[in-house]
């Protein structure tokens, strides 16, 4: 007799065996418990996510505020674990570091208005104008540069760059001449290598706003304009502060188009490199990458709550 | 509650952290025996070493000397290329390579590091032959105790455009107080160690400086050098660190003058570049190679047999010749496919090879041989870069 295949039949614990009711017995006790313990049963399902990020994130960030408080040794180049302020004091003091700084801000703010001024519209026609055979074909025509690799992409605007190249000899006619190798030229480049990231989540934006709404407007007595302003700016905002913190966070950490393109533009990343890459001085790098990690995380603060953080 | 428990995490990562970083720090500090005698190979050796220096046939069936080196010694190549002195220095303290090709700027922290062993000279057959200008040198030799086989060398020149540059320049002059002549077209090197290359130019314009050694800069030679170099970044249109993109600028002249290598202006001239190089009357800086032993080795035997084959006349040459590069052994110029190939590097040059300061990694204790001051060490160098640069 088993209580599975007769379920009518009244369960007589007298008589059951023992080993097929422990096993449910235990399991009704943990799920019991859990549903009697919501703050335990929260732990469980957060431990392996949180577990996860405080690994990947907060360690690392750890490890870097740890690091940037030793000294290497530069001959041997082994790191002195002695807990010191210096390398932190001067990246804050140095009147270099800070110039380096405001010039790395200004590149990345640079980059961002120009890549928000060419996405918006960009991203309208291809979610309001074109139809929906298009509106695939130039999604896929967005994304295209991002299937190039980067390097790729920073050396050929080397080239359109240099003197005597694409950008020189389409502007003579027209009286415009190359930047050369200079802030400007790091500042174009970088603009077109994150347009992509400020295109997508702007035209995922106008997908959202319902042709409905445009047309009420327009039954209401509203000019395109006066629509765009009112009705769609409002609800667009949050992608396009979306965008905003790709490009400019991006451009921030920046080191290879300066590089490639800058002449002898310096950036927070050229000095990260030649700290870690050529000096071997790893506490100091740290200390200068704390510096983009301070601005987006003030940026991020800021933004939060325009609901951009949700549109990323 | 969940800040606190934050904390203790936090807490205990930084502890572990500190604990690893500790493992990391300790010294092996203890010098090796030298060998007395190169005994059977041990069928393995596991080489570090700048691309281009090992090569087996699989980049380019035409280059291989690796193959002919297995074949005569039974030795096995594995081999790890890396792309800076920094990342050879980090890699050899593994303690996991046998053999290692370090450049001056990194040898001497090998040896301080302990992570290179002194090796007995007189057991490598083909030392003799190599040029006596190579041999113990400060990047190869430390209190008196030889620290390898040197490899191939070159020059950091002064390249300029002969259609754009005239007349024909003489001094680093050109670069320096006279640089305002080519303004925005000026281009140097992207290296800290490059501000050797001002000490030596005010080494010989101002001697009352007393800069005896370029790499032996106390501080305020070192502000000297920072000024004069500030100065010229205001007529620099680019600073280089990879000699194709060098190339690049002085062929569509966006650079007319700087320094090059020579593989570089050799580059730029087969692509038809009007470019000449020169050694300005200063003389110049320059690099000269040196193959090491790790202290840690398990196959000591293959990493002496590979220090005296990659310095035969064979092996020289092949190396000197697909790298670009003077080799080090002079029965090698023989045997280079480009018979003027030793000729363009200046090999056997001595005269050539003496006005060359060879990159040496800046240390606090003067290697010029002052005790009274303290010099400026390479991290010093490294900021003043970054302060040059503005």
């Amino acid at each position: 007799m088993s209580l599975q295949t007769h379920p009518g039949t009244k369960p007589d614990p007298g008589t059951l065996p023992g080993p097929a009711v422990v096993p449910r017995a235990k399991k009704n006790t943990l799920s019991a418990f859990l549903s009697r313990a919501p703050r335990i049963r929260l732990a469980g399902l957060l431990t392996a996510p949180a577990g996860w990020l405080i690994l990947v994130y907060v360690a690392a960030l750890a490890a870097l505020l740890i690091t940037a408080l030793w000294t290497v040794d530069t001959f041997t180049g082994k790191v002195s674990t002695t807990w010191t302020l210096d390398n932190i004091t001067q990246v804050l003091t140095d009147p270099v570091y800070q110039i380096i700084t405001l010039r790395t801000i200004w590149i990345a703010l640079a980059v961002t208005v120009i890549d928000m001024v060419i996405a918006i519209p960009i991203a309208f026609f291809i979610a309001k104008v074109a139809t929906a055979h298009w509106q695939k074909i130039l999604v896929i025509a967005v994304l295209m540069p991002l299937w190039a690799s980067y390097l790729v992409k920073a050396y050929a605007w080397r080239n359109v760059l240099a003197d005597g190249g694409l950008l020189e000899w389409l502007g003579a006619p027209v009286g415009v001449s190359s930047p050369g190798y200079s802030e400007t030229a790091v500042i174009l480049t970088l603009a077109y290598i994150w347009l992509p990231y400020m295109i997508l989540p702007i035209h995922a934006g106008f997908e959202k706003v319902p042709d409905s709404l445009l047309e009420a407007s327009s039954d209401l007595g509203a000019k395109p304009l006066k629509t765009m302003r009112l009705v769609m700016l409002p609800i667009l905002v949050p992608s396009i502060i979306a965008g905003t913190i790709f490009t400019f966070s991006l451009s921030l950490g920046d080191y290879i188009t300066a590089q490639i393109v800058g002449g002898k533009t310096q950036m927070l990343g050229t000095v990260v490199y030649a700290n870690v890459g050529a000096a071997n001085n790893l506490p100091f790098a740290s200390a200068v990458s704390l510096i983009p990690i301070v601005i987006i995380m003030v940026y991020l603060f800021v933004v939060r709550r325009t609901g951009a953080l949700n549109n990323l | 509650m969940a800040t606190k428990n934050a904390l203790k995490v936090i807490g205990t990562l930084a502890a572990a952290a500190l604990a690893l970083a500790a493992c990391g720090t300790t010294s092996g500090g203890e010098t090796a025996k030298v060998a007395e005698s190169i005994g059977d190979g041990e069928g393995q050796v596991s080489i570090l070493a700048w691309p281009g220096y090992v090569e087996d046939g699989s980049n380019d069936p035409n280059v291989d000397w690796v193959t002919q080196f297995t074949a005569d010694t039974g030795c096995k190549v594995s081999y790890k290329p890396f792309g800076t002195s920094d990342e050879a220095v980090t890699l050899m303290r593994t303690g996991q390579y046998d053999v290692i090709s370090a450049s001056g700027d990194a040898s001497l922290r090998l040896v301080a590091g302990g992570d290179v062993q002194p090796v007995n000279m007189s057991l490598l057959k083909n030392y003799p032959d190599v040029y006596p200008f190579l041999k113990d040198q400060a990047w190869n030799t430390v209190d008196g105790k030889n620290y390898g086989m040197p490899h191939g060398w070159g020059a950091n020149l002064l390249m300029y455009r002969t259609d754009k540059v005239s007349p024909e320049p003489t001094s680093w002059g050109s670069v320096f107080g006279g640089a305002a002549e080519h303004s925005g077209k000026v281009t140097a090197y992207d290296s800290p160690i490059y501000i050797a290359d001002a000490a030596l130019y005010l080494m010989k314009h101002k001697p009352e400086l007393g800069i005896k050694n370029p790499y032996a800069l106390d501080a305020d030679q070192l502000a000297a050098a920072v000024s004069l170099l500030k100065e010229q970044r205001t007529h620099v249109g680019e600073y280089w660190n990879d000699v194709v993109k060098e190339v690049q600028s002085f062929a569509s002249g966006t650079s007319v003058i700087g320094t090059t290598w020579q593989v570089g202006a050799n580059i730029a001239q087969a692509d038809g570049a009007p470019v000449e190089t020169l050694l300005p009357e200063e003389g110049a800086t320059g690099w000269s190679d040196t193959w090491m032993i790790g202290s840690k080795t398990k196959n000591p035997n293959c990493a002496y047999k590979w220090l005296d084959y990659i310095a035969s006349p064979e092996a020289n040459a092949k190396v000197a010749e697909y790298f670009g590069e003077s080799p080090a052994n002079p029965k090698a110029c023989e045997l280079t496919t480009d018979k003027d190939h030793c000729t363009t590097y200046h090999s056997g040059d001595a005269a050539y090879a003496e006005q060359i300061w060879y990159w040496t990694t800046p240390v606090a204790k003067c290697i010029d041989g002052r005790t009274d001051v303290k010099c400026t060490d390479y991290s010093e160098w490294t900021k003043a870069w970054t302060e040059i640069k503005g």
